[in-house]
C-alpha cells in the first residue's frame, strides 16, 4: 500500500487543522496580554501573568470550579460502573429480550440535543418530588443524576467496542477451566478492558465538567457550575479571566491525552510482546 | 446487568412521559407552574384534562414554525459544510503513514476533550468588531472598515461547523480506514482516474461513514442552544433556543414541554436512521 497523499488532500489537512487550532491558539496568546480589551495586544505590558492571579484569586470561579468537580467525580466513577455492566450485557450477551431496547436507550442519548434531555429531566425530579418527596430541591445529587445519564452512554459504546474486538477465548478457556463467570469478569474481562475503562473515566468526567444546558436545567439555588458561571460572564463579552480558565484546561487536557496515548501505545507493545 | 437498564428505564424513559404529560397541562401561576392532568371531581369520578393549547398555539403562531424550519435548514447546511471539510480530513489521515495517522487524530480528538464553550467563546474574540480577524485585515490593509461579523447568521455556522467537525470525521475515519485501497489502484490499473475511482468506490464503500458522521452533526445540531445565543445573536431563532426562553424566560413549562415533543418526533426517524447505520457498520466490521 502506498501512504503517497495528493496536494488537494494536504492542503485540505492543513486548513482542516488551521481552523481547528487557530481559535484555541487565539485563547492562549491572549491570555497572556494585558489590555482589558482582551483582543487588543498591548506589547507595552504584554506578556503577563495578571489574569492568572485574578482568575486563581476569583472566588466566584473558584466555588463553581469545586461543585463541577465533585460532579464531574462521582458521575464518572457511577457512569463507568453503569456502562461497563451496560456494554458487557451487550457485547457477551447478542442474544437477550430486550436487546435493541438497550441498544437503542444507549445510542439515543448520545445524539438527544441537550434541551430535551435536560428538560425532561427536571420534570422527572420535580414530578418525583411531588410524589415521594425525593430529591428535596435540586442541586449536586440531581445534575450528578443527570450527568450519569448521558455519560454512560458513551462508556457502554466505549466499552462495547473494545469488548467486540477481542474474542471470547480467554474468558472460555478461564470457565472450562472451572472459573466462575464473576471470577472470569474480575480475572479476565476487566484487565483487558482497563484501557477502555479509564478511558471511558475520562471522558465521563470531561462531559460533566463541560456540561452547560442539563446542569443549568437540574442544577438548584448555590450550584452553579463551572460552566454556567461561564456562559453568564461569556454573555456579558469577552474576558481575560475566561482565556485563562481556556488556557488552562486546555494544557491539562493535552497533557493527560497524550500522557493515556503513550501509556496505551506503550501497553499495547507489551500485549504483542507477551503474545 | 439489570442496573444500567433500569437506570435508563427511570431516568430517560419515563422523562418523557412526563413532558408528554405536561405538555398537555394548563399553564397555571405556581410552583411548578402546570395543572394537574387528572383531578377528581365529585366524590368518585376522575376526571382527564387534555390541553391542545400549547400545540395549538405552537402552530397558530408564526415564530415556533419559523424556527422549527430555520433550525433544519441551518443543521443541514452546517452538516454539508462539515462533510466538505471532514471528508478529505478523515480521509488523508486514513491514507496517512500508520504513526502519522496516530498523531492526527489526537490532533482531532483534542479539541473534542476541550469545553465546547469555550471553544465557541474563543469565536467571540476572533469575530467581534475589534477581533483579531478584523484586525489583521486591517493592519494589512485588505479592509478600511471592521467587517460584522459576530451576531449574525455567518458567526452562527463558523461555531456549529467548528464546534461539530470532530464528530463527523471520527467516525467517517473509522469506516475509511477499513477500506481495501488495493480497490482504488486496481480501478487506476484498469484505466480509471483518480477522481473517478473516488467517486466509483471510495465514496460508495464510506456511504455509512458519512451517514453515521452526519447524523452524529445533524440531530444534535437541531436543538441547539448555546452556540445560536452565544454567536447568533438576538434574531438567530433555533428551536432550541425557543425553547430555553419558554421554560426559564417565560416559566410556561407546558408551552416548552410541547415544543421539547414536537421537536423528538422530528428526530426520532433520524436517530432510528443513525441506529439501523451503526448496526450495519459493526455487523461489517465482525
Amino acid at each position: 500500500m502506498n501512504y503517497r497523499s495528493s496536494f488537494f488532500i494536504l492542503t485540505c489537512i492543513g486548513f482542516g487543522f488551521a481552523f481547528l487550532y487557530i481559535p484555541i491558539l487565539s485563547m492562549v496568546v491572549f491570555s497572556f496580554n494585558a489590555s482589558k480589551l482582551v483582543t487588543v495586544w498591548d506589547g507595552a505590558h504584554s506578556p503577563t501573568l495578571k489574569w492568572y492571579y485574578a482568575l486563581l484569586n476569583n472566588e466566584e470561579i473558584l466555588d463553581a470550579a469545586w461543585i463541577s468537580l465533585k460532579v464531574a467525580v462521582i458521575n464518572a466513577t457511577g457512569s463507568v460502573i453503569l456502562g461497563t455492566l451496560a456494554g458487557f450485557g451487550l457485547a457477551r450477551f447478542s442474544q437477550f429480550r430486550g436487546r435493541f431496547t438497550l441498544n437503542a436507550m444507549t445510542t439515543a442519548p448520545l445524539v438527544m440535543p441537550e434541551v430535551i434531555t435536560g428538560l425532561s429531566l427536571l420534570l422527572l425530579f420535580v414530578a418525583l418530588e411531588q410524589l415521594i418527596g425525593w430529591p428535596a430541591g435540586r442541586g449536586i445529587t440531581t445534575m450528578t443524576i443527570s450527568h450519569m445519564t448521558f455519560s454512560m452512554a458513551y462508556v457502554t459504546v466505549i466499552i462495547n467496542s473494545r469488548l467486540s474486538s477481542f474474542d471470547t477465548a480467554l474468558e472460555e478457556a478461564a470457565m472450562d477451566l472451572g472459573a466462575r463467570p464473576v471470577k472470569v469478569f474480575f480475572v479476565i474481562t476487566l484487565p483487558i478492558i482497563f484501557p477502555a475503562i479509564l478511558s471511558g473515566w475520562l471522558l465521563a468526567f470531561t462531559l460533566s465538567w463541560d456540561d452547560l444546558v442539563i446542569s443549568s436545567f437540574t442544577s438548584g439555588p448555590g450550584s452553579s457550575t463551572l460552566p454556567m458561571v461561564v456562559f453568564s460572564k461569556v454573555r456579558l463579552g469577552v474576558s481575560p479571566e475566561i482565556n485563562v480558565l481556556a488556557t488552562l484546561t486546555l494544557t491539562v487536557v493535552t497533557t493527560m491525552i497524550v500522557g493515556v496515548s503513550i501509556w496505551m501505545a506503550r501497553r499495547a507493545k507489551l500485549d504483542k510482546a507477551a503474545v | 446487568m439489570a442496573l444500567p437498564y433500569l437506570w435508563l428505564l427511570l431516568f430517560f424513559v419515563v422523562p418523557f412521559v412526563i413532558v408528554l404529560k405536561i405538555s398537555f397541562s394548563d399553564i397555571d401561576l405556581a410552583i411548578p407552574p402546570y395543572k394537574p392532568l387528572l383531578e377528581w371531581v365529585g366524590k368518585h369520578s376522575l376526571a382527564i384534562k387534555l390541553n391542545f393549547d400549547n400545540y395549538a398555539f405552537l402552530f397558530t403562531d408564526a415564530l415556533y414554525l419559523h424556527a422549527f424550519a430555520n433550525s433544519i435548514k441551518v443543521a443541514f447546511l452546517s452538516t454539508l459544510m462539515c462533510l466538505v471539510i471532514g471528508y478529505p480530513m478523515a480521509y488523508g489521515i486514513a491514507r496517512a503513514k500508520p504513526a502519522a495517522r496516530n498523531v492526527l487524530l489526537l490532533l482531532v480528538i483534542l479539541p473534542f476533550w476541550t469545553s465546547l464553550l469555550l471553544r465557541v467563546y474563543a469565536w467571540i474574540g476572533l469575530l467581534k468588531a475589534n477581533g483579531v480577524i478584523n484586525n489583521v485585515l486591517l493592519s494589512l490593509g485588505i479592509i478600511h472598515e471592521p467587517l460584522t461579523m459576530l451576531y449574525t447568521p455567518f458567526a452562527m455556522y463558523v461555531g456549529i461547523v467548528y464546534s461539530y467537525l470532530p464528530f463527523l470525521i471520527l467516525p467517517l475515519y473509522a469506516n475509511l480506514e477499513k477500506m481495501d485501497w488495493q480497490l482504488l489502484e486496481a480501478a487506476e490499473d484498469l484505466g480509471c482516474r483518480p477522481w473517478q475511482a473516488f467517486y466509483k468506490i471510495t465514496l460508495p464503500l464510506s456511504r455509512n461513514g458519512i451517514l453515521a458522521g452526519s447524523m452524529l452533526v445533524f440531530i444534535p445540531a437541531v436543538g441547539e442552544f448555546v452556540i445560536p445565543a452565544l454567536l447568533g445573536g438576538p434574531n438567530a431563532l433555533m428551536i432550541g433556543r425557543v425553547l430555553w426562553d419558554e421554560f426559564f424566560s417565560n416559566r410556561a413549562w407546558p408551552v416548552a414541554s410541547a415544543v421539547a415533543i414536537l421537536l423528538l418526533i422530528l428526530l426520532v426517524p433520524f436517530m432510528m436512521w443513525y441506529q439501523s447505520v451503526q448496526a450495519r457498520e459493526s455487523a461489517g466490521a465482525r
